[in-house]
């Protein structure tokens, strides 16, 4: 019995945990404005939720930097996580759903804000090369 | 038998733990978050010891079994010493950091009493059923305090990246080692899924620490509005 409520009581804090965590993610990186070829390739100025699979293939598509590899895998998990809550538990509570979408359309402001920063480190080792 | 698999998660944890202590070094808060490179330092020299047995004895050896669930309990306690750096530096300010350390002294104290007065009536079963058990209660204790440092956070408007990161990160650690031993309690036949929690866990952790010691300095710092998972 007792471990029985320490295993919910643990899983539900991971939970908390884990959602803060990519929320503190994201925010360190909602101040960075996105670039005029970034802004190209989703279109607008910001992302929504819709746009993250796709900023996703052209993020896999440029050479990785190791610094945002496990922010990115955990903002994908977390994406997945809003995904199959919004789903779910959002046909039964429509703010819960609203606010899904909000968090989705961030994770996706997320990974823009990644692809970004990887094609100016593309670019940085480009004319790195040429120079030397 | 944990498999490739798992000792590949083992000998990648321990240089991830190695390589927290280093990158703390070089990028300067060493002496500031001393406790947390203390146990990641720990945690590094009781994986070598594990080894060490482990090649000497084999894994099913009840050597290897008592140096794995003491060493255990000795690096749950470096945890709890880590745990206070981050109340000393989430409260500096307040100039409570004393009594905050007589508690949480108090408190792990009192877990260790309880443990042995446990572990006392029931030596003979000790490896068997009550070390989980204890181990159990240790890192839920744990999870209670990095809760309540957190929800001291939010409280104080803490904006700081890096320490945030560290205390959620640390959060995650205590939740995952806490359910995978009431899982483990409750259900010993579940073995594919509790043995392999701990060991994800002690990848995430250093990764995550040193992702906050490398991306921010002690400066960074975030609106923290944003961390609560209910808008305010």
């Amino acid at each position: 019995m007792m471990a029985a409520v320490i295993f919910v009581i643990s899983v539900a804090a991971l939970m908390q945990f884990f959602v803060s965590y990519c929320r503190s993610l994201i925010a360190a990186s909602a101040r960075r404005a996105l670039s005029v070829d970034v802004q190209d390739v989703i279109g607008t100025r910001s992302a929504s939720g819709e746009d993250f699979a796709r900023v996703m293939q052209f993020l896999h598509l440029c050479p990785d930097r190791r610094e945002d590899r496990n922010g990115v895998k955990a903002i994908g998990a977390y994406f997945r996580l809003l995904g199959a809550v919004g789903t779910t538990m959002g046909r039964l509570i429509p703010s819960l759903r609203a606010w899904t979408e909000s968090e989705r359309s961030q994770c996706a402001y997320f990974a823009a804000v990644a692809l970004d920063r990887r094609i100016a480190h593309n670019r940085d080792m480009f004319a790195e090369q040429m120079s030397g | 038998m944990v498999g490739p698999f798992g000792y590949t998660i083992w000998l990648l944890g321990a240089l991830l733990e190695a390589t927290v202590v280093v990158c703390s070094l070089f990028r300067g808060p060493l002496r500031r978050y001393f406790t947390l490179n203390l146990y990641m330092a720990m945690s590094v020299l009781v994986n070598a010891g594990r080894y060490i047995i482990f090649t000497r004895h084999g894994l099913m050896s009840s050597e290897y079994i008592y140096f794995y669930y003491y060493s255990d309990a000795i690096l749950t306690i470096c945890l709890y010493f880590a745990l206070m750096g981050l109340y000393a530096i989430v409260f500096e300010e307040l100039g409570v950091t004393m009594r905050l350390r007589v508690f949480m002294m108090l408190l792990l104290i009192g877990t260790t009493l309880f443990s042995f007065s446990v572990v006392h009536q029931s030596e003979s079963r000790m490896l068997t059923h009550y070390i989980v058990e204890i181990s159990q209660n240790l890192y839920f204790v744990g999870l209670v305090l990095t809760y309540v440092l957190w929800a001291a956070l939010l409280k104080l408007r803490e904006s700081r990246v890096r320490v945030i990161q560290i205390v959620l990160s640390l959060g995650m650690y205590f939740s995952i080692n806490a359910a995978s031993y009431a899982l483990r309690n409750a259900y010993p036949n579940l073995r594919f899924v509790w043995a392999y929690l701990p060991l994800a866990a002690g990848v995430f952790l250093p990764i995550a620490w040193i992702y906050a010691f490398m991306k921010f300095d002690d400066e960074a710092r975030l609106a923290p509005a944003r961390l609560a998972a209910v808008p305010r």
